[in-house]
C-alpha cells in the first residue's frame, strides 16, 4: 500500500469520526458525512502522512503528552506575567528584537517551537530564516543581547523535549 | 451541579484574562507589544472559556464544538500573529522609543530576499 | 500624570464591575457577556484611534477571538448549539481576514 492511499484513508476515517461527534447519528447524517469525506479524502488526502513509519513510536507518542503539559504550564506563566505588566501603573517593560539560534531541522518542528515561542512567556516570534535556522523574537523583558544566552534562556526549554518528539 | 461550579469556575478565569489583554491592547506602547499582550491572554481567556463551555456541557455535540474551538484557537492565533508582525515591520511601522535592541533591522538583506 | 491615569481607569473599571455584579439584576450569563462588550469597546477604541494600520489589524484579529468566547456564553445561555457552529466560522473567517490584511499591509498582492 502506498503512503498516498495510507494517508486519504487516515484522512477519510477522521473526517468521518468528527463529523459524527458533530451532528449526532442518524440516516441522513451518515450518508452526507460519507459523500462529503469521500470528497475531501479523494481531492486534498495525500498532505496529512508524508513520511514512512518510523520506529519508537510509543517513545514519540510519550514525549508529546509531557510536551503538552510543559506547554500548558509555561503558558499559565506566560499569563500571569502579562497580566502583572498590564495591571502595573508604571508599565515596567523593556522591549526589544533578539535573534536564537535553533538545532531543530524539520519543518513540522520549527512551526510547532515558533508557535509555542508565541504563546509562551514574553516572546514573540517575527520571522525564521531558513538557511541559517535563526528566529527573530520580540522580547518584552530584554534580559540578555547575544545570539547564545538568547538560545539558552528562550529556547532550550522546548528544544529538549521537541528532538525526542520529531527526530 | 458539581460539574457545572468547576465550568464556571474556568469561565470567570477566562473572562478575567480576556479583559486583562484587552487592558493591555490599549495600556502598552507600540504594535509589538500590544500583540503580545492581546495574542496571549486573549487566546487563553477564549480556550478557557470554551472548555467551561464543554465542562458544563458533558460530551454532546455542543461540548465537541467547543472543543474543536479550542482546537482551532491554539493552531490559528499565534500563526496571525507572527504575520501582522513580520508584516508591520517590513511596512517600516517603527518601535517604541523604549526598545533597546533590534537584530532584525540589522539583518536588513533576509527582508529584501524573501520578499 | 501616568499615576493619575492609572488611577482614574481604576476608579472607573471598579465602579463598572460593582454595577455590573451587585446592582445590575440580571442572569449570571448577562453579567459575564457584559464584560465581555465593555472589552470590545476597549479593542474598538483601539480600531478607530489605532495610530498605524498595523494596530487597526491586531484590534480587528483580537476582536474576532472575543467574539467566539461570547457566543459560547450566550449558546450556555440559551442552551442552542448552533451558536458554536457561528462562532468556528467566525474564527475561520477572522483568521483569514487578518492574514489577508497582513499581506496587503506586507505591499505583496493577494495571488502571491
Amino acid at each position: 500500500m502506498s503512503l498516498a492511499v495510507k494517508s486519504k484513508i487516515v484522512v477519510f476515517v477522521l473526517a468521518i469520526v468528527v463529523w459524527l461527534a458533530l451532528t449526532g447519528l442518524g440516516l441522513q447524517e451518515i450518508i452526507a458525512g460519507v459523500l462529503v469525506a469521500a470528497i475531501v479524502s479523494l481531492t486534498a488526502g495525500h498532505f496529512l502522512i508524508t513520511t514512512h513509519k518510523q520506529k519508537h513510536m510509543l517513545h514519540r507518542w510519550l514525549y508529546a503528552v509531557l510536551y503538552f503539559f510543559k506547554f500548558l504550564w509555561e503558558m499559565m506563566k506566560a499569563n500571569l506575567h502579562v497580566a502583572y505588566i498590564v495591571a502595573h501603573p508604571m508599565l515596567p517593560i523593556k522591549p526589544g528584537i533578539v535573534k536564537i539560534k535553533t538545532k531543530l531541522t524539520k519543518d513540522a518542528a520549527i512551526t510547532v517551537l515558533t508557535n509555542s515561542i508565541t504563546l509562551t512567556p514574553g516572546t514573540l516570534t517575527v520571522d525564521v530564516n531558513e538557511e541559517k535556522k535563526e528566529i527573530y523574537i520580540h522580547w518584552i523583558d530584554v534580559k540578555a543581547t547575544g545570539i547564545d544566552e538568547c538560545s539558552k534562556e528562550i529556547g532550550a526549554r522546548f528544544e529538549s523535549t521537541l528532538t525526542e518528539v520529531f527526530e | 451541579m458539581i460539574r457545572e461550579t468547576i465550568g464556571m469556575v474556568f469561565i470567570f478565569i477566562g473572562i478575567a484574562f480576556d479583559f486583562f489583554g484587552v487592558l493591555g491592547l490599549v495600556r502598552l506602547p507600540d504594535v509589538y507589544n500590544r500583540l503580545q499582550a492581546a495574542t496571549k491572554c486573549v487566546t487563553f481567556g477564549s480556550a478557557g472559556i470554551l472548555f467551561g463551555t464543554f465542562i458544563i456541557q458533558g460530551f454532546n455535540s455542543f461540548g465537541f464544538k467547543a472543543l474543536i474551538g479550542i482546537t482551532f484557537i491554539f493552531l490559528t492565533s499565534p500563526v496571525a500573529a507572527h504575520a501582522i508582525s513580520r508584516a508591520a515591520h517590513r511596512a517600516r511601522i517603527p518601535l517604541a522609543k523604549e526598545t533597546i535592541v533590534d537584530e532584525y533591522e540589522k539583518d536588513k538583506e533576509l527582508k529584501e530576499q524573501t520578499t | 500624570m501616568r499615576m493619575l491615569r492609572w488611577s482614574i481607569g481604576l476608579v472607573l473599571i471598579a465602579a463598572f464591575g460593582y454595577f455590573n455584579f451587585f446592582i445590575y439584576d440580571g442572569p449570571i450569563y448577562f453579567k459575564l457577556i457584559n464584560v465581555i462588550l465593555v472589552s470590545a469597546l476597549f479593542v474598538l477604541f483601539r480600531v478607530i484611534f489605532g495610530p498605524s494600520p498595523a494596530d487597526r489589524i491586531v484590534a480587528v484579529d483580537i476582536l474576532g477571538i472575543l467574539i467566539v468566547g461570547m457566543l459560547a456564553i450566550l449558546g450556555l445561555h440559551y442552551d442552542q448549539g448552533f451558536l458554536m457552529d457561528i462562532g468556528l466560522i467566525w474564527a475561520l473567517l477572522s483568521f483569514i481576514a487578518s492574514l489577508a490584511f497582513a499581506k496587503i499591509l506586507e505591499g505583496r498582492s493577494l495571488d502571491d
